[in-house]
C-alpha cells in the first residue's frame, strides 16, 4: 500500500440501498455547520419574499378597496372627513412630471459623461476626479441634496425657475425639484451605461477605427447601440428612484398637495410652480401625517407601487431582448 | 444513518499505475530529403498540405514599402528596425512564435498602433510612394483596411455593416438604393453574397461565425482598399470556414495587396507567396514562400517551422 491512498473501508456497507445515479451533489453528504448555514440561507430567501409578498398582497387589498376612478382624478380637496378630501389628481400628473423632468437631465447628462469616462477620460486626473464625484453623488443622502437645492434655488439669479414676490425667491418649484432629483438618478445612469459600454470588446473599437471612422462615429453608431439595453436599464432604475423619493419634493416641491400656478403662460406656469407627487401625498396623508387620510395614502401608495412594479418588468424585458439579439461573446 | 453517509472517494491504484510508454521515434522531417515530393510541389515538413494556388502571381504592384520600421511599447522595442515591401498580386504572410511583433507591424500599416498610448514608431511607411504619417488616419484606413482574429461584426443589419463604411463618418444618410450596387458587390468579393442575398437585413451577429468573419473581410473590401491586413483571420473559425476564407484570400490577391498574420505554419504555406519570419521584433527570414518553406537560409527559421520552438 502506498503512504498516499488511506486504507478503503473494508466492510461495503450492508444491505446497500438500490443504487442512486444522480448527476446533483446531494447535501446529505456535506458537514453539520454546512447544512445549518445552507437551511439559514433558505430562511433568509423565504423571509425575504415573504415580506415582499407580504407588502403587495397588502398593498394590493387595501388599494383595490381604496383606488376609485374618482379618487384618480380629481384634486386633494380639504375636508374633514376621508369622503371630502377629494383625490390625488395633481399629486399624480406631479409624479409624472417629476419623473418626465428627472431623467430629461439626467439621461443625456448621464450617458455623457459615461461615456466620455469610458471613451475619452483624458487627463487622467480629471476622469478619476468625475469617477469620485459620481460615486459621491451616489452616497449623498437625497435630503442633504435638498437641503443643498433650497439654497441655490432661492438666489435671485435663478428666481425665473420658481414664484418671487417683492424680491424675495420662493425657491421650490418643479424646476428646482426636478433639477436636484436628477442628480439621484444620474449615478445610476452612468454606471449602468459605462458598465455596458465596458462590456464592449476592444477589438469592435477598433473594426470601426479600421474601415476610417472616427471615434466619435464609432461611439454615436456602434457604441451606443450596442450599450443601449444598459442605458435602459440605467434609466430605469433611475427612473424608479426618482418617482420613490420623497426628501426632495418635501423640500424643495413645497409640501403642498395641489399645484400652484404662477402667472406664466401654460407649460412655464405649473413648472416654476410648487405641487406635490404621489410619495408626498402618502407621507401627508399616512397615519402619522399632517393630514391623515390613511385611505388615500393606501391608494396613492398602490398607484405608486404599480408604477415602480411597471419599470422593474420593463427592466427584465429589456433585459431578455437582450440577451436575445446575440453579442460578440463567442 | 444514511444521511451522514461520507460521500464516495476515488482512490488511486499507485500499485497498479501503467507505466509511461515512449511515444514511437519519428524522424525529423527536415531531415528527410527527396521523400516523394517530387515536382518540388511541396518541400519537405509539409508534404500534406496542398498549396490553394491558382498559380504563380501574374503581376506584382509595389503598394506599401516599409523602411527601417521601429515600434516601442513604454520604450520597449516590439519591431526592430523591420524593411519589406508589400505588394498587390501576391499574399504576404508574417509567422512568428507570439510576442515576436508580427500583429504590431501589421497594424503599424494602419497606423492603429497609435490607438495605444504608450506605443512608439520609427522609421518610414510608405503607401503609393507617400509617406503614412502625412496621410490623415481616417482616409489612410480606408485605403488600408485590417480584418481581426476575432469575427466582429457591428451590432447592426448586414447591408448596415458595409453601409457603415461607405456613408460619411457618423451620417445615416445615402439611400439603401445608391449604396446597394457597391455593397453586393463587396459580398459578392468575399464570397457570402449566395448565402445572405435574400435577407440583406438580417441581423449580422446572427451569422454563424465563419460568415461573420467573410462579413468583416467584405466590410473590409467595401471602401476598394488597396492593401487588406489580415491579422490570424482563421484562428476562431472551423477548418471549414477556414477553407473558405484561404480560397477567398488567394483569390483576393489580385485586386489588393495581401498581408496575413498567422501562427498557422500550414496556413501560411497553403495561402502565401511570400513569407516574413519574425522573432522577437526581428524579421529574420524573408521571402518567397516556396523558398522559405523549403530551404530556409536562416537556422532559426528552419527549428521554427520544424517545431523546434515557438
Amino acid at each position: 500500500m502506498s503512504p498516499v491512498a488511506t486504507k478503503p473501508p473494508v466492510e461495503p456497507p450492508k444491505q446497500a440501498p438500490e443504487p442512486k445515479f444522480e448527476a446533483v451533489e446531494s447535501a446529505g453528504a456535506w458537514r453539520l455547520s454546512d447544512r445549518i448555514g445552507l437551511v439559514i440561507c433558505w430562511m433568509f430567501g423565504l423571509l425575504f419574499c415573504a415580506i415582499a409578498a407580504a407588502i403587495v398582497i397588502y398593498l394590493l387589498i387595501q388599494g383595490i378597496k381604496y383606488v376609485r376612478p374618482d379618487v384618480m382624478f380629481s384634486s386633494p380637496k380639504v375636508g374633514f372627513t376621508e369622503a371630502d378630501t377629494g383625490g390625488f389628481l395633481d399629486p399624480l400628473i406631479g409624479t409624472l412630471i417629476i419623473g418626465a423632468m428627472g431623467i430629461a437631465i439626467a439621461l443625456p447628462v448621464g450617458v455623457g459623461i459615461a461615456v466620455w469616462l469610458s471613451e475619452f477620460g483624458r487627463p487622467f486626473a480629471l476622469a478619476r476626479i468625475v469617477e469620485s464625484t459620481v460615486e459621491m453623488i451616489a452616497g449623498t443622502p437625497s435630503i442633504v441634496l435638498a437641503l443643498f437645492g433650497t439654497v441655490i434655488f432661492s438666489s435671485t439669479a435663478l428666481s425665473f425657475l420658481s414664484r418671487s414676490s417683492e424680491g424675495v425667491v420662493f425657491g421650490r418649484s418643479f424646476f428646482a425639484a426636478g433639477i436636484m432629483i436628477s442628480l439621484v438618478a444620474l449615478p445610476l445612469v452612468v454606471s449602468s451605461t459605462r458598465e455596458g459600454l465596458q462590456a464592449i470588446p476592444q477589438h469592435v473599437r477598433e473594426a470601426s477605427y479600421a474601415v476610417g471612422k472616427t471615434k466619435i462615429a464609432t461611439v454615436r453608431r456602434i457604441l451606443l447601440p450596442s450599450a443601449r439595453p444598459s442605458v435602459a436599464t440605467g434609466t430605469m432604475l433611475g427612473l424608479g428612484r426618482i418617482i420613490g423619493d420623497t426628501a426632495i419634493i418635501v423640500v424643495l416641491l413645497g409640501a403642498l398637495q395641489n399645484f400652484e400656478k404662477t402667472g406664466s403662460p401654460f407649460p412655464l406656469n405649473y413648472l416654476q410652480g410648487a405641487g406635490s407627487t404621489l410619495t408626498n401625498y402618502v407621507y401627508a396623508n399616512a397615519p402619522t401625517g399632517e393630514l391623515n387620510n390613511p385611505q388615500k395614502a393606501y391608494a396613492a401608495a398602490f398607484v405608486l407601487l404599480v408604477f415602480v412594479l411597471i419599470l422593474n418588468a420593463a427592466v427584465d424585458l429589456v433585459h431578455r431582448q437582450s440577451r436575445k439579439a446575440g453579442s460578440w461573446n463567442s | 444513518m444514511e444521511f451522514l453517509k461520507p460521500p464516495p472517494v476515488r482512490r488511486l491504484d499507485l500499485e497498479h499505475a501503467p507505466e509511461a510508454k515512449e511515444a514511437p521515434k519519428r524522424r525529423n522531417p527536415l531531415t528527410r530529403n527527396g521523400n516523394g515530393n517530387g515536382n518540388g510541389s511541396a518541400p519537405s515538413g509539409f508534404s500534406s498540405a496542398n498549396r490553394r494556388r491558382i498559380g504563380e502571381p501574374q503581376l506584382s504592384i509595389p503598394r506599401m514599402e516599409i523602411d527601417e520600421l521601429s515600434v516601442a511599447y513604454d520604450g520597449k522595442l516590439a519591431v526592430k528596425e523591420v524593411s519589406m515591401p508589400v505588394r498587390q498580386g501576391e499574399v504576404l504572410a508574417l509567422i512568428g512564435p507570439s510576442g515576436c511583433g508580427k500583429t504590431t507591424l501589421l497594424r503599424s500599416l494602419n497606423r492603429l498602433t497609435e490607438l495605444t498610448r504608450s506605443a512608439s514608431l520609427d522609421g518610414r511607411i510608405t503607401l503609393d510612394g507617400t509617406d503614412i504619417q502625412r496621410l490623415e488616419p481616417t482616409s489612410l484606413r480606408r485605403r488600408v483596411t485590417m480584418v481581426f482574429q476575432q469575427p466582429n461584426p457591428f451590432p447592426m443589419s448586414v447591408f448596415d455593416n458595409l453601409a457603415y463604411v461607405l456613408r460619411e463618418q457618423g451620417s445615416r444618410r445615402g439611400s439603401r438604393r445608391s449604396l446597394h450596387d457597391p455593397v453586393c458587390e463587396a459580398l459578392d468579393r468575399a464570397g457570402l453574397l449566395e448565402e445572405v442575398k435574400d435577407d440583406l437585413s438580417h441581423p449580422a451577429l446572427k451569422l454563424s461565425g465563419g460568415q461573420q468573419q467573410r462579413l468583416c473581410i467584405a466590410r473590409a473590401l467595401v471602401a476598394k482598399p488597396e492593401v487588406l491586413l489580415l491579422d490570424e483571420p482563421c484562428s476562431a473559425l472551423d477548418p471549414q470556414s477556414t477553407e473558405k476564407i484561404e480560397e477567398l484570400i488567394v483569390k483576393l490577391r489580385e485586386d489588393v495587396a495581401v498581408v496575413i498574420v498567422t501562427h498557422n505554419l500550414q496556413q501560411a504555406y497553403r495561402v502565401a507567396d511570400y513569407v516574413g519570419f519574425m522573432y522577437l521584433g526581428d524579421l529574420i527570414e524573408y521571402g518567397g514562400a516556396k523558398k522559405l518553406f523549403g530551404k530556409p537560409s536562416e537556422d532559426r527559421t528552419k527549428e521554427y517551422i520544424s517545431g523546434g520552438f515557438g
